[in-house]
């Protein structure tokens, strides 16, 4: 027999098996799963849940997908949090002059509760990509926030009412469009290819017979 | 405490004791011969059970899974609906149904192309195959690569299936594509004087694989989506198509959704519509588990179907070989190819590399099943067997910290089930992966339905029947591009007739005259999970 537990799924007493996660335990005990659920595997961001253990003060949250269902769970959703991203144009934003501070002059209101941090199923130190892009740390908060899934349970308990998911995302953006160096060998190949360089060498490969393609596949030099 | 049941510490010792000697050596590659041998013996697209010939529509007498089978063979789920189709509730210039990366990059160039974009997904934005892309994005840019030797390794490892018009559209775009995704910003991994990083992929001839950390998917997603908000592009949300309009001339005229909120139709009208839905690992082809998002049920290729388009290599699905075989919370994901392409081997419960780690995803499947069956050498793992991805070699390898800075992603997924990857091998599995097939396109990306469109996992033929890693990232935005671009221009010059269903009533039809019964309704939308929920 399967050890089952005890939880609380939106307010419904299940009992489910206790190697479920809290998505498949909502599916086990009947959920018709639409809204809440993407990916599966933890990289969307859509499924953030908050629980609490039964009796316990403390209240989590965490991706339904990624997270164990225990005993005495009393699972709540978050889905759809309203976020206030700033809409901008990359090609006229230049990563100097504050950008950042003012598309989203809130972050100035961090009080420095770290409950961000604390909220972050992923393990990073929002609180600190935010103090970054405080300080026009760009490279410094896109790096820091390189792993965000976006579920935006941060931005659920900001006092601040900062929407930090955008504003790494804002910062990552700059980094990789300005700050980051220049890639010489793309621009040459970039060239090459839209002064129709390559045209000839792909015809001839369009209309080369089959027994010749595999000779040249089968013996081709492969880099080590 | 080990999270590894005891039967497999002891074949993990075993696993230890060989590491030392293979850790500087390389299992001999298979030869042309070697490898169709295992792959007619052991890929589970040769398994001739699971596969069913299609009696109607336009691929009539072609084999698909039986699954894809009862969804292009089944009922429209407005047979006994009363629609009124002069009632819209959207027009728009173009329609692009599918929140992925190709929809996405589509609507982008469609906006720019000047025309009016409405962008129809059935979850969200970014809750998307894309986004769980891990491994990187091949492309032909540096000095002692082309897009000649990408077409190459993409053919041969296609077996030599590939349109070559699609191919060429591929490669040839590969470094526009990655320099497109850097003026976006797009955070590629690069060296301090700007050079990409770029490593091999099962199949590749040269290092063209480009990455963002293990997470190259999700950074080019979030990228994408929050410049489709910037331009200011309509996105309905939790409103998937069932089926296409086409005008009384019988050309792509917009779609039929489900709201899923409301629980009601709407009728959008679209003078070119994109498909750019994905693939089908929902539908678990043969019990696979998969690597796909909650969405992933082929929606696409039934609408097109219905309508007329053809479908090519709709036979033929790829297996990644390295899914997750343990724990069971995480069974089925994927552990990324790039876990092999910096120096973990594919390791049997003797402790024996069995085989060479970079061989195509086909033929790496294959030889995984056939060390688990035929030569029993697998580690007991839930329901079945898997073996090891020796992951501990790479940082012998490259390093102590090249695990965590190259593929975080692993480290964390396993180490919140209480294994290190860096200390302990990890056990894999084939996961149903990817459609190599889909709906057949021109390199306009246009079917044989005038103004319809498609990019992304939902074409076929771009990859032959088998596709490489990197690739697929690459022919979202390739393809995506192409069709928003092509499908804003053809919008402008498009005046279309009265709006029509004749096409799923004549297919409803065929379906009765061919004297099939079934109950199946399709698109099939999502998948019904109960996770062994006991029934009444």
């Amino acid at each position: 027999m399967e050890a089952m537990v005890t939880a609380y799924l939106l307010g419904k007493k299940c009992s489910v098996p206790a190697t479920l996660t809290i998505m498949d335990a909502m599916e086990y005990a009947g959920f018709k799963l639409i809204r809440g659920v993407g990916c599966r595997n933890g990289f969307c961001g859509a499924c953030a849940v908050i629980y609490r253990i039964k009796g316990s003060t403390e209240l989590k949250v965490v991706l339904a997908c990624q997270t164990k269902i225990e005993e005495g769970m009393c699972v709540g959703k978050i889905e759809s949090f309203p976020l206030n991203k700033r809409s901008f144009n990359l090609e006229e934003l230049k990563p100097t002059d504050n950008i950042i501070g003012q598309l989203y002059p809130e972050i100035y209101s961090c009080i420095g509760c770290n409950a961000c941090t604390k909220g972050c199923p992923e393990g990073l130190n929002v609180m600190q990509y935010i103090a970054y892009a405080q300080r026009g740390e760009y490279e410094k908060c896109a790096r820091e926030s390189f792993d965000c899934v976006g579920c935006n349970i941060c931005a659920s308990r900001c006092q601040a009412q900062i929407s930090h998911s955008a504003v790494g995302l804002l910062a990552r953006r700059l980094t990789g469009r300005y700050l980051e160096p220049k890639c010489a060998h793309l621009e040459k190949r970039v060239a090459e290819v839209e002064q129709g360089l390559y045209r000839e060498p792909l015809t001839k490969l369009k209309h080369t017979p089959l027994a010749e393609l595999q000779q040249l596949y089968n013996n081709r030099e492969i880099e080590k | 405490m080990s999270a590894y049941t005891e039967e497999m510490l002891k074949s993990i010792a075993k696993v230890e004791s060989t590491r030392a000697a293979r850790l500087h050596t390389e299992p001999k590659r298979f030869t042309a011969e070697e490898k169709d041998a295992v792959l007619k013996k052991f890929h589970p697209d040769y398994n001739e059970e699971a596969f069913t010939t299609l009696s109607i529509g336009p691929n009539k007498g072609d084999k698909v899974p039986k699954e894809l089978g009862a969804l292009l063979e089944g009922h429209s789920r407005l047979e006994k609906v009363q629609l009124d189709l002069q009632r819209l509730d959207y027009d728009v210039d173009v329609l692009i149904i599918g929140g992925g990366g190709a929809g996405a990059s589509a609507a982008l160039e469609a906006k720019k192309g000047g025309a009016s974009v409405l962008v129809v997904t059935k979850l969200k934005m970014g809750y998307a195959n894309t986004m769980m892309a891990e491994g990187g994005i091949q492309a032909a840019d540096k000095a002692n690569d082309s897009p000649a030797v990408h077409y190459l390794d993409a053919l041969g490892g296609g077996h030599y299936k590939n349109i070559p018009d699609l191919l060429e559209e591929l490669v040839e775009n590969g470094p526009l594509a990655i320099k497109w995704l850097s003026d976006l910003g797009v955070l590629f991994d690069k060296q301090p004087d700007g050079t990409m990083v770029t490593t091999h992929g099962g199949g590749t001839s040269r290092k063209r694989m480009h990455a963002c950390a293990d997470c190259t998917g999700a950074e080019i997603m979030r990228v994408l989506r929050d410049e489709v908000q910037n331009q200011g592009i309509r996105v309905l949300d939790y409103a998937p198509a069932v089926e296409l309009l086409l005008d009384e001339q019988g050309q792509a005229a917009g779609a039929v959704l489900y709201d899923y909120d409301a629980e009601e139709f709407l009728v959008v009208r679209a003078k070119t519509v994109i498909i750019a839905t994905g693939g089908a690992g929902r539908l678990h082809y043969q019990g696979f588990p998969t690597s796909n998002h909650y969405g992933a049920t082929a929606d696409g290729l039934v609408l097109a179907y219905r309508a007329g388009a053809k479908l090519i290599y709709a036979n033929s699905s790829q297996f990644h070989p390295t899914g997750v075989g343990f724990p069971a919370q995480i069974y089925g994901a994927l552990v990324t190819e790039k876990v092999r392409s910096i120096g973990a081997q594919l390791v049997n419960s003797e402790g024996e590399a069995f085989m060479h780690p970079l061989e195509t995803r086909d033929v790496a499947t294959a030889t995984i099943i056939r060390e688990c069956t035929e030569r029993g050498k697998g580690v007991k793992a839930l329901d079945g067997v898997a073996l090891w991805l020796d992951t501990p070699m790479i940082d012998q390898l490259h390093g102590e910290g090249t695990i965590a800075t190259r593929i975080p992603g692993m480290l964390k997924m396993f180490g919140q089930f209480g294994i290190d990857l860096r200390k302990e091998p990890v056990l894999i599995y084939p996961t149903l992966h990817y459609q190599n097939g889909g709906i057949l396109i021109d390199k306009d990306a246009e079917t044989s339905i005038p103004g319809l469109f498609v990019a992304g996992e939902a074409v076929g033929g771009i990859h032959g029947t088998n596709r490489l890693m990197g690739n697929s990232l690459l022919d979202i935005i390739v393809f995506g591009r192409i069709a928003g671009t092509k499908a804003a221009t053809k919008a402008k010059a498009t005046k279309l007739a009265a709006l029509s269903l004749a096409h799923v009533a004549k297919f409803a039809k065929a379906l009765g005259d061919a004297g099939i019964k079934t109950e199946v309704v399709s698109p099939k939308l999502l998948p019904v999970y109960t996770h062994g929920r006991p029934g009444r």
